[in-house]
């Protein structure tokens, strides 16, 4: 297959977002091979306070665990999913992360919608492209997919679905609907 | 001036002792490896240079015989990341691997490859 690149490994990483509790682990898991990755929370002054760390050269650091999944496409081209916490305080995280990214999916649990705000928040200045993807808990009060685009104020061309992210099937569809909105935007970037 | 770091109060979380594997160091030159970049044996150590070598940086030359990322050498070895690029860092100072960053331009701006990645997906 000649596609004019060259033998290189490429790694893709798709990030998955979203409040505690909001299914990104499941998520994670249902369509790849996943494994816990430990990594530090630096305790930075948004953390701390500003005031009481005047002085202070060392940073101090704990441990965070962030899903990480893989998916092989083919040898060479592997996918990597990055489950990360939604606060404030993981950014740090975060801008190392969407680095280069390929795409996020910000999960949203439509009882606690305003948890997924910082998410979309982050993507949308980050110019990463994401979709939504709202996950349709037991018992929970259904929303429309309208609803949830106009609580968030989303941008039109940002993809919202539903999805239970138990489901393969329908992990999958949130993964394929996501590269194929990465591919537009890149595609309309020119 | 106070010497006691009042402010590692309890909700500040358990505080993560000095990295002794590394020396309690938390900077190096592999401070910058994307998490997915690739790893890989570029040399095997030879007589003194291997006697030198820590438990770990030896797994780690054992985990990149085939390609690896900076991500997966983390996960083999249950280490943090932040540990972990330490230990690359120091093993490609002394020219034993390479890290190659993968390309953030190249992958977000080839249509081929995000197609292909499409295809896999739905054949998953």
């Amino acid at each position: 297959m000649d596609s004019g690149l060259s033998d290189d490994p490429v790694a893709l990483k798709i990030l998955v977002a979203g409040g505690f509790g909001v299914g990104k682990t499941t998520l994670v898991g249902a369509i790849s091979e996943i494994k816990p990755l430990r990594t530090e929370e630096v305790l930075s002054e948004r953390g701390i306070g500003v005031d009481d760390i005047d002085g202070v050269e060392a940073k101090t650091t704990t441990t965070v665990a962030m899903d990480f999944g893989r998916i092989t496409i083919r040898d060479g081209l592997v996918v990597y999913l990055f489950g990360t916490p939604g606060q404030e305080r993981f950014w740090f995280m975060w801008d190392e992360l969407s680095y280069g990214a390929l795409g996020a999916v910000v999960i949203a649990d439509t009882r606690r919608l305003t948890d997924c705000f910082p998410s979309v928040d982050y993507f949308e200045q980050r110019g990463t492209p994401f979709v939504v993807a709202v996950n349709c808990f037991d018992g929970a009060e259904r929303h429309s997919v309208d609803d949830v685009r106009i609580a968030l104020d989303l941008d039109p061309d940002v993809p919202v679905l539903l999805c239970d992210v138990r489901r393969r099937s329908s992990a999958k569809e949130v993964m394929v609907t996501l590269v194929e909105h990465s591919l537009r935007t890149l595609t309309a970037a020119g | 001036m106070t010497e006691t770091p009042q402010w590692l109060d309890d909700a500040a979380g358990p505080v993560v002792r000095p990295y002794a594997l590394i020396q309690g160091r938390t900077r190096s030159s592999g401070d910058a490896f994307d998490l997915v970049a690739t790893v890989t044996v570029v040399r095997e150590p030879s007589g003194e240079a291997a006697g030198e070598l820590g438990p770990e940086q030896r797994l780690i030359l054992r985990a990149a015989r085939s390609p690896i990322s900076v991500a997966d050498v983390a996960v083999e070895l249950d280490l943090p990341i932040g540990v972990v690029r330490v230990l690359l860092g120091d093993l490609r100072d002394n020219g034993l691997i390479s890290v190659t960053s993968p390309s953030a331009a190249r992958q977000r701006s080839n249509e081929g490859i995000l197609k292909e990645v499409i295809n896999g997906l739905r054949a998953l």
